[in-house]
């Protein structure tokens, strides 16, 4: 088994103005997600939502400064860290990931023997 | 003596023509790392030179050399045990207990399993970008050297050296499985592999780039490695259609440029003196890939390579069944590529005035606007048409874009006037 780590980009647009029926639909897939990775033979070792990138700070060397690291369209808005046998089945796992307005990286997690 | 030794090294090389794939698949299972996997089979061809000579070729040398190459494997793995190698090991699902047994001795190397098809759908993996899957294969599966694969793709060594590493680290580190996909991943990876030994076959058929035309080595392996598909997969119909398509289309290798070296299109070709054995064998291929169901796109373009091959001069060619044909084959493969030779098709069944308006649609499409073809063809139907000045210029067009110097000289030959000549060089 091996650790991937899979990385939700979406467009934060699609997230601005959340009517409670699109909010609970977005929460309804992340819980039926969480229920899936097991089903498909893997495990779900954790994750997060992210709040919007207008909340966030970068450094550089000593510079803080507001924003992003990189401004991209597609931002990293949220994670899930699984356990999956290989990258096929990590694959199959995270094509069930939900991300409406964007889609998903997946990354094998480096291990230090 | 040294007729030995000519004789074993012959019996090297032809094993190392024909049974590299299976001996490096076999030993990738044991090593469970590609690099090593490799260093153990390029030892044991090594090793076979000396001790075939000293012993005699073995009735079985692929078995033998399987044998030569796992044990080193087991060696370099108890050596290494102590300090445990950083880089993850390949993943390998369903270990086989035949070829536990194989390695230790207590079975027949013939009952060693078939692996080369686990071998060739991980370089095909779909998280490997197209090049890196390209190299992969022919380094692994066709076991060409680094050099050669360079050479064949005319980028430099190292630059090709740097792409498989990566492949190959990637292949490890993201856990690529050593396996062939389930039934239900099937058509769509096999898709991948289909069209990466096609594209080994286009490479060599016209070279996108050189002095020369074919490139007969890229050719004879993408012929092998359909074949070793057809022998492994004896009921996938798209891995026919592809043997047959490529069968069909070498066989005119001989006549596709005139003795000075100039391109001859289809129409000037010599058609007496085409491959008959090869084409028969293409004929029977494709049969029994449109056999039962829909067919898939390698069948269709099988079928297509048919009618072009069996009509008995250009002019005679079934237009309106080819027509057909490529209408069905948009249908399963959406390609202006091919909606560009049906197009062709067009202009020789309602003339050239009726296929110019598709072509200029084709022209808006962004995956065609380096497509040399498309001027090409654009030009070809505006000469048909008597309008010369405007064919001139898509000829020009279409050689800008051609870095094939024996393709660029015959669109220079068509020009109608001499005028200034783009992408000389």
């Amino acid at each position: 088994m091996a650790q991937y780590l899979i990385l939700i980009y979406e467009d934060e647009s699609g997230y601005e103005n959340p009517d409670p029926g699109a909010w609970q639909q977005a929460m309804d897939a992340h819980n039926r997600f969480a229920e899936q990775v097991g089903e498909l033979g893997g495990e779900l070792l954790g994750g997060n939502a992210l709040q919007p990138t207008a909340t966030a700070t970068s450094i550089r060397g000593d510079v803080v400064t507001d924003g992003p690291f990189v401004e991209t369209k597609e931002v990293l808005g949220g994670y899930y860290l699984i356990e999956a046998k290989d990258l096929d089945q990590a694959l199959a796992i995270s094509k069930l990931c939900p991300a409406p307005f964007g889609g998903v990286e997946v990354r094998p997690v480096m291990v230090f023997s | 003596m040294s007729e030995d030794t000519a004789a074993v090294r012959l019996a090297v090389a032809d094993a190392h023509r024909r049974e590299w794939a299976r001996v490096l698949a076999a030993t990738v299972r044991v090593a469970r790392d590609l690099d090593l996997a490799e260093e153990c089979v390029q030892d044991a061809y090594v090793s076979a030179m000396d001790t075939w000579l000293r012993q005699g070729v073995p009735a079985n040398p692929g078995a033998w050399l399987t044998t030569a190459a796992q044990r080193r494997a087991i060696n370099a793995h108890k050596r290494a045990a102590t300090l445990r190698s950083k880089l993850p090991l390949l993943v390998i699902p369903e270990a086989s207990p035949a070829a536990e047994a194989a390695v230790e001795g207590s079975v027949e190397a013939d009952d060693i399993p078939d692996d080369r098809l686990r071998l060739i759908f991980t370089c095909c993996h779909p998280a490997l970008a197209r090049e890196a899957q390209l190299a992969l294969t022919l380094r692994l599966v066709c076991g060409l050297t680094t050099a050669e694969i360079a050479r064949a793709f005319l980028i430099s060594e190292p630059t090709m050296a740097a792409r498989v590493t990566r492949a190959k680290k990637k292949i490890a580190a993201a856990g690529i499985p050593y396996r062939v996909p389930p039934a239900e991943e099937l058509p769509d990876r096999l898709d991948a592999v289909l069209t990466v030994v096609h594209l080994v076959f286009t490479t060599g058929h016209a070279a996108p780039t050189g002095p020369a035309l074919v490139r007969a080595d890229l050719i004879e392996r993408a012929v092998d490695l359909a074949r070793t598909l057809c022998a492994l997969m004896p009921d996938e119909r798209e891995a026919l259609g592809l043997l047959a398509q490529l069968l069909l289309h070498d066989a005119r290798r001989a006549t596709r440029v005139d003795p000075a070296g100039r391109l001859l299109p289809l129409a000037e070709q010599d058609r007496s003196r085409w491959d008959t054995v090869q084409i028969a064998e293409g004929l029977r291929l494709v049969r029994a890939a449109l056999r039962g169901g829909r067919p898939g796109r390698f069948a269709l373009q099988s079928a297509i390579a048919a009618l072009y091959t069996e009509a008995p001069t250009y002019a005679d060619t079934d237009w309106g069944q080819l027509r057909d044909l490529y209408d069905l084959l948009l249908g399963v493969w959406p390609s202006p590529v091919v909606a560009l030779n049906r197009a062709v098709v067009v202009s020789m069944l309602d003339g050239p005035a009726a296929a110019l308006p598709l072509v200029e649609a084709l022209a808006a499409d962004p995956r065609l606007a380096a497509y040399h073809y498309l001027p090409a063809t654009r030009a070809d139907l505006l000469r048909r048409l008597g309008r010369t000045e405007e064919a001139d210029g898509a000829y020009r067009a279409a050689i800008a874009l051609c870095d094939n110097s024996v393709e660029r000289e015959f669109l220079r030959s068509r020009l109608h006037t001499d005028g200034p000549a783009p992408g000389q060089g």
